[in-house]
């Protein structure tokens, strides 16, 4: 069971969705993991039994493009990635604006720092 | 002129044992938009990796949902063994595959009964829980457990099944089959059952693919993945793991998935008992996991990853779930345009939601 990850910049995001899209892959989920001050997003994308992994690390405060427009269910992730970490994501098919998830503090999963 | 109006379904609805909420905008009886709201019961479990020592943490893993709670557990360890490079003992495999597959027998059973709720038909409910009872019995008697049974952990799992068990398990498959033979031909055969389901909700091969779709609901629509195909736990010893497919697409089409994948399970078990080695059924794992790791396997819904992330202590950085519901919601989504009013309990059933586990 291989993980086959690729690194990516953020401004890569949408070319590398868009040529797995042509080549038939579909998503399998997207996530974010807190690394110090930055955040680490995985998009995982199957083909049959294949995985492929977009590695993508960008700052708390940078700004990503959706990929709901090639992959329509990853608005779900999406708004998942911004209300638990405060994510700004442009574009989405579907924009809950912060409350996909009902949190009692928000982004609980990466805390704005104050100022 | 058709009349609009919002309709209101869930977050409590006879066929939702679990919170999820969908706006369907309606034109008369037809919908023609569904807008859904989740996250009324959100646990936050994902973060509590941060807390608990990552061989701990199995027991939460274990706790996102009561019904595949082995499944979690063991593709949490899986994940984290992959990052450990542990192998586990062959016979912790095999035991790892039987109650995978006992698991799946018990979701589908329960499955079966809430649809044949959800249509009316109270006396099939009570059949098919009455089976899954069986089940429950079998969990009681090899781990003490009915529901969560915390019996895997990291580099293997905490009991063994004797021989003398394994043959009174055997028994007990071979009369949940004969009794499900008995009454399938309800669901195979039956008008009612099937003008509630036939035709409704048709999802193409090409949609499935496009939205992400997984497990019973992908193969439904004549998709061949099955993640127990990549040859985890001792899946790859079975020859008997061969996806079912069916190719309608339709609701009717996504309930014969399972009830034939009820019939895999006890092959499965049975070639599984059949061929597991003696020996030990875990081994010591010493140190912390360092690296990331992602595990896939095959829950009842359908195919489920785990992403693991050590950083070389006890605790774990990370710990992420993307459950088959998740996947699925985007297909639930797809299939409600142009559906009448009365058959979304029947849409939502068949993608067997588990907000539970959405909701981890």
């Amino acid at each position: 069971m291989d993980n086959n990850n690729i690194v990516i910049s953020k401004n890569d995001l949408l070319e590398n969705a868009n040529r797995l899209h042509d080549e038939k892959y579909r998503l399998v989920q997207i996530c974010a993991t807190r690394v110090g001050e930055n955040v680490l997003l995985d998009y995982s994308f199957g083909r049959d039994y294949e995985f492929v992994n977009l590695k993508c690390e960008i700052g708390q405060n940078d700004e990503i493009m959706s990929i709901s427009r090639v992959f329509p269910p990853a608005f779900l992730y999406e708004n998942e990635m911004h209300d638990l970490y405060g994510i700004k994501i442009l574009h989405m098919t579907t924009d809950y604006e912060g409350s996909f998830y009902r949190t009692a503090v928000k982004n609980p999963f990466f805390p704005l720092k104050e100022g | 002129m058709s009349r609009r109006s919002i309709v209101p379904f869930g977050p409590q609805h006879p066929v939702l044992p679990e919170p999820i909420h969908l706006d369907l905008v309606l034109e008369d009886e037809r919908v023609v938009e569904a807008i859904p709201s989740i996250g009324f019961v959100h646990r936050g479990l994902e973060k509590l990796v941060e807390k608990r020592e990552y061989t701990e943490y199995v027991y939460v893993a274990e706790r996102i949902c009561g019904i595949c709670s082995f499944q979690h557990g063991s593709g949490y360890c899986q994940a984290v063994e992959a990052i450990m490079n542990v192998e586990i003992p062959p016979r912790a495999e095999f035991l790892r595959t039987i109650w995978a597959e006992l698991s799946r027998m018990h979701s589908h059973l329960l499955w079966l009964g809430l649809l044949a709720d959800a249509f009316g038909f109270e006396s099939l409910f009570m059949q098919c829980w009455r089976l899954r009872e069986r089940v429950l019995d079998i969990f009681e008697m090899t781990t003490g457990g009915r529901v969560i049974f915390s019996v895997c952990k990291v580099g293997g799992v905490r009991r063994d099944i004797s021989s003398d068990d394994m043959k009174r398990i055997i028994t007990v498959l071979d009369t949940i089959v004969a009794d499900l033979k008995d009454f399938e031909r309800v669901f195979f055969d039956n008008n009612t059952v099937k003008s509630r389901l036939c035709g409704v909700g048709v999802l193409s091969k090409e949609k499935i693919l496009e939205l992400g779709a997984v497990g019973p609901v992908a193969r439904g629509s004549g998709i061949k993945l099955d993640m127990r195909k990549l040859g985890y736990a001792a899946y790859d010893k079975i020859p008997q793991v061969e996806p079912i497919i069916e190719t309608a697409g339709d609701c009717y089409a996504r309930c014969l998935v399972r009830l034939r994948e009820l019939y895999q399970s006890v092959e499965i078990i049975k070639a599984a008992a059949s061929t597991m080695p003696e020996g030990e059924i875990s081994v010591k794992v010493t140190g912390n996991p360092n690296g990331e790791f992602f595990s896939r396997v095959e829950q009842p819904r359908g195919e489920a990853s785990y992403y693991v992330r050590g950083n070389g202590t006890k605790f774990l950085e990370r710990f992420r779930v993307r459950t088959p519901t998740f996947a699925n919601l985007g297909a639930l989504l797809a299939t409600l345009p142009g559906c009448d009013l009365a058959d979304v309990p029947m849409l939502v059933l068949t993608i067997d939601p588990c907000i539970s586990c959405t909701e981890r």
